[in-house]
């Protein structure tokens, strides 16, 4: 790959504002035939805007972009798509209801006789698709009943089986397990080979440094800097994206959770502040037992699926169990009700921001004083004051950057957000505090915010059972770790035993157990 | 956390076909309870009176399939009819195709202001159930003037036929096979699923959302008015007090039929085994004798309850599993 390759699609100083915000400022940016071009930056440096503006959803108001050496302008998304640029978003864009292969094939399905479609040519071609991908299933069922990792798959096939130039991932690996990471990058290179240019965005350095081989960063709306991935060191990376120096990265840019409270818990004699015994789920959960002692952070580990997820709704209650029980303080909780939960000072920051979380119009207060609003109210009626006061107070603690408390929470970055949803937990001054993926999607400066806050919180005698896919987050963030597999603990490390290599041990004992 | 494909496939059989089953057992019950039930005179009966609701429910299901929701169906029904026994006076062809146009329109009308400016379809229809309700009273001198249908060839439609069935049975008929195939097998009709099943998400796949829903309630304008076109033949005049709250009983047998109000899912065959169902209760009870028709609504009303009941049971048990 050498310069003198045309560049299959360029932005040349493109710009773009929003009402108060210059969201993209003069960014330029070439794409080649054949590379992997990985794009980062913080929340909010534009890397969205930038993909939109590339798949005709927003219209630059400066710059062109040129497309196998022409300008052009897309006006709409299926104008992009027509021409050859593929996305597969975050959040899989399909049709949930809608079959497998009807998704897949979706705009170009097979026509027989008369214009109508051809389902058996349909499904079978579907099939054929979805085999190049290693995923194998009935491709009739409804596309929700489908695990995650799985329609992930099934949009990314449906990106690139459209004849696709140019294909744009957002995040494409934020809801895989390992196994599909891999089949992932092996799709990835061959349609590297194959000469199609593929814009890879994500926070997850690992998988950059794996697959990319070139880096675009984008600070504030501008190019950062752009170049080898190779040859730009991993802290210099970190350092570009956050616009610090790279002394400040090495000193304490990077904090995370402290380690001095390892080994100093002293657990005999009192009583979890919260004990779980045999949650039960049919398939799901098979006899989870967990404690968290006042002042501890359980971490739970373990692949996709294992059931951390739903051993924190089982928790709280948002989750039917079969079987099994859950006791704060020593209290049995009644099951099934988030209610009762939340009112024993049992908390849940759950895993889905979008759609078990936030309320995207709502104003950054209301947010905040959701779930507070039983503790701030007198007869029914709402104290404005008080809340004031403890919005306030958790805006300036989580440092939340927004306009003014009134702001609504969508238009903060995903950072941002995670902390407006902490602090309504927070604000119902909870025993325990169950955190699933408090730190996914979010950019790296907030998430040591997130992590060190988790970590103060702790201190203060808050119970935390952390779940991460970050097994370096779990090993950094936890006293003591729990390893889940097909719903079940199968193994507790604590003290020196908490390292990645032991939690994967663990996890992979256990694995050639059941596979034999 | 996917269920086992058999309970999934059960509960997804009782959500599509779930009305078709319970109308084949009430057709059995009746049969054997009431001997002048299952007489070919009031099979014919049911499904004379059935098609006119069944043509509009046809749109209805896209419609709803979409994400949407279409209130002026009654007025354009009755609009239709009136312009078509006024349109009758000019011969065959004006009295088809002067309805059709006017309510055409304003269907076509309902959907760009629907899918250009974002507005919600319920406001937008409820202007056109009013709006269109006030068009027939004023061409038809505030409803005082009852146009009677001149044409005998255009009143053989509404009321010749064959085999004891009348043409409007098999117009229905014809219309609801072909609208099986526009929905599951051709582009638009997969287009109308993914705009109801995430339209965001539908507008990134490169699916024409707005032309997708301008067509749809194009097509709801257009049945309704011919609905309206030969219930008029029928009844050899343009009877000016009908359609008052028609939209809300298609609704009824449209959902009842299994197509999921939120949009995204749902069927003609379901929509027409709501349509029978709700034909086949009424003839019931006109079997029982001593109950009054208000009865029949009261009997429509709850199994419409149970079927949004049942609707999110086997959604949570398609999920869960």
């Amino acid at each position: 790959m050498s310069q003198s390759v045309a560049p299959v699609l360029e932005a040349r100083q493109i710009s773009k504002r929003f009402p108060g915000v210059v969201a993209l400022d003069g960014v330029s940016i070439a794409l080649l035939p054949g590379e992997v071009h990985a794009l980062v930056g913080e929340n909010g440096a534009g890397k969205s805007t930038l993909i939109k503006v590339f798949t005709g959803v927003h219209r630059p108001d400066g710059g062109e972009l040129i497309y196998n050496g022409s300008p052009v302008a897309f006006g709409t998304p299926l104008d992009a798509q027509r021409a050859g640029i593929s996305t597969i978003y975050q959040e899989v864009n399909l049709v949930p209801m809608m079959s497998v292969a009807r998704n897949l094939m979706l705009g170009r399905e097979p026509r027989g006789r008369l214009g109508v479609i051809d389902t058996a040519r349909m499904y079978g071609e579907a099939e054929r698709i979805l085999a190049g991908y290693g995923v194998v299933t009935d491709v009739r069922r409804p596309l929700r009943t489908l695990g995650m990792g799985v329609q992930q798959m099934v949009a990314l096939a449906r990106a690139v089986a459209i004849d696709a130039r140019v294909v744009i991932m957002d995040e494409p690996t934020s809801s895989l397990e390992p196994r599909e990471v891999e089949t992932l990058f092996s799709v990835i290179r061959k349609l590297r080979d194959d000469g199609i240019a593929v814009v890879y965005v994500s926070h997850r350095l690992d998988e950059l440094y794996e697959v990319c081989d070139r880096v675009t960063v984008l600070r504030d709306g501008r190019v950062a800097h752009t170049g080898p991935l190779a040859e730009l060191e991993r802290l210099k990376l970190i350092a570009l994206m956050l616009g610090r120096d790279l002394d400040e990265v090495r000193t304490g840019g990077l904090t995370r959770f402290s380690r001095d409270r390892r080994h100093a818990r002293e657990r005999d004699g009192a009583a979890p502040a919260v004990r779980a015994e045999g949650l039960t789920r049919r398939q799901v959960l098979r006899g989870v037992d967990v404690a968290v002692w006042p002042g501890e952070v359980v971490g739970l580990g373990g692949l996709l699926g294992a059931g951390r997820s739903e051993t924190a709704k089982g928790i709280v209650g948002a989750l039917p169990l079969d079987a099994g029980r859950v006791l704060v303080g020593g209290l049995p909780l009644r099951t099934g009700s988030t209610t009762a939960a939340i009112r024993a000072g049992v908390s849940l920051l759950p895993e889905d921001r979008k759609a078990e979380g936030i309320i995207p119009a709502l104003s950054v207060r209301e947010n905040i004083a959701l779930a507070a609003l039983p503790s701030l109210s007198r007869a029914g009626v709402v104290s404005d004051a008080k809340i004031d006061k403890v919005v306030e107070v958790f805006m300036r603690r989580l440092r939340i950057k927004a306009a003014s408390p009134h702001q609504p929470v969508q238009e903060l970055s995903g950072g941002n957000q995670q902390k407006v949803l902490l602090a309504r937990w927070l604000a119902i001054r909870p025993k325990i505090l169950l955190l699933d993926e408090p730190t996914r999607g979010i950019d790296v400066g907030a998430k040591a915010e997130v992590q060190a806050l988790v970590d103060e919180l702790a201190e203060e005698g808050l119970g935390v059972l952390l779940i991460s896919s970050d097994l370096e987050e779990l090993v950094e963030g936890a006293d003591r770790i729990l390893v889940l597999r097909e719903g079940a603990v199968v193994g507790e490390l604590s003290g020196d035993d908490v390292t990645e290599d032991k939690i994967m041990a663990s996890i992979a004992e256990r694995g050639a157990e059941s596979d034999g | 956390m996917t269920g086992s494909p058999g309970r999934e496939q059960v509960s997804r059989v009782l959500q599509q076909h779930g009305a078709l089953m319970v109308l084949a057992a009430l057709v059995v019950v009746g049969s054997v309870a009431f001997d002048s039930f299952a007489t070919a005179g009031n099979a014919a009966s049911v499904l004379v009176s059935s098609s006119f609701t069944a043509i509009i429910a046809i749109g209805m299901t896209f419609v709803i399939i979409s994400g949407g929701i279409d209130l002026s169906v009654g007025s354009l029904f009755v609009f239709g009819g009136v312009l078509a026994a006024y349109g009758s006076q000019y011969g065959l062809f004006v009295a088809l195709v002067l309805p059709l146009a006017a309510c055409g329109l304003v269907g076509l009308l309902q959907g760009l202001l629907i899918a250009r400016t974002g507005m919600a379809p319920f406001i937008v229809t409820l202007a056109g159930l009013l709006g269109v309700r006030g068009l027939m009273l004023a061409i038809s001198n505030e409803g005082a003037t009852t146009y009677l249908v001149k044409d005998s060839a255009f009143a053989r439609l509404g009321q010749g036929g064959v085999f004891g069935l009348t043409w409007p049975v098999y117009i229905t008929a014809l219309l609801a096979v072909a609208a099986m195939v526009l929905l599951q097998r051709t582009a638009f009709g997969q287009n109308v699923y993914a705009v109801g099943g995430n339209e965001p998400g539908a507008a990134l796949m490169g699916v024409p959302v707005a032309r997708t829903k301008v067509y749809v309630y194009l097509m709801s304008g257009l049945l309704a008015g011919l609905a309206g076109v030969l219930n008029a033949a029928r009844l050899s005049s343009g009877v000016t007090i009908l359609g008052i709250g028609l939209e809300l009983d298609v609704i009824a047998a449209v959902v009842i039929g299994g197509t999921l109000l939120t949009g995204g899912a749902g069927g003609i065959t379901g929509t027409i085994a709501g349509v029978l169902l709700l034909g086949v209760i009424q003839s019931l009870i006109n079997q029982v004798g001593n109950l009054t028709s208000a009865f029949q609504q009261v009997v429509s009303g709850l199994f419409l309850a149970l079927v949004v009941v049942a609707q999110r049971l086997l959604g949570r048990a398609q999920r869960l599993g």
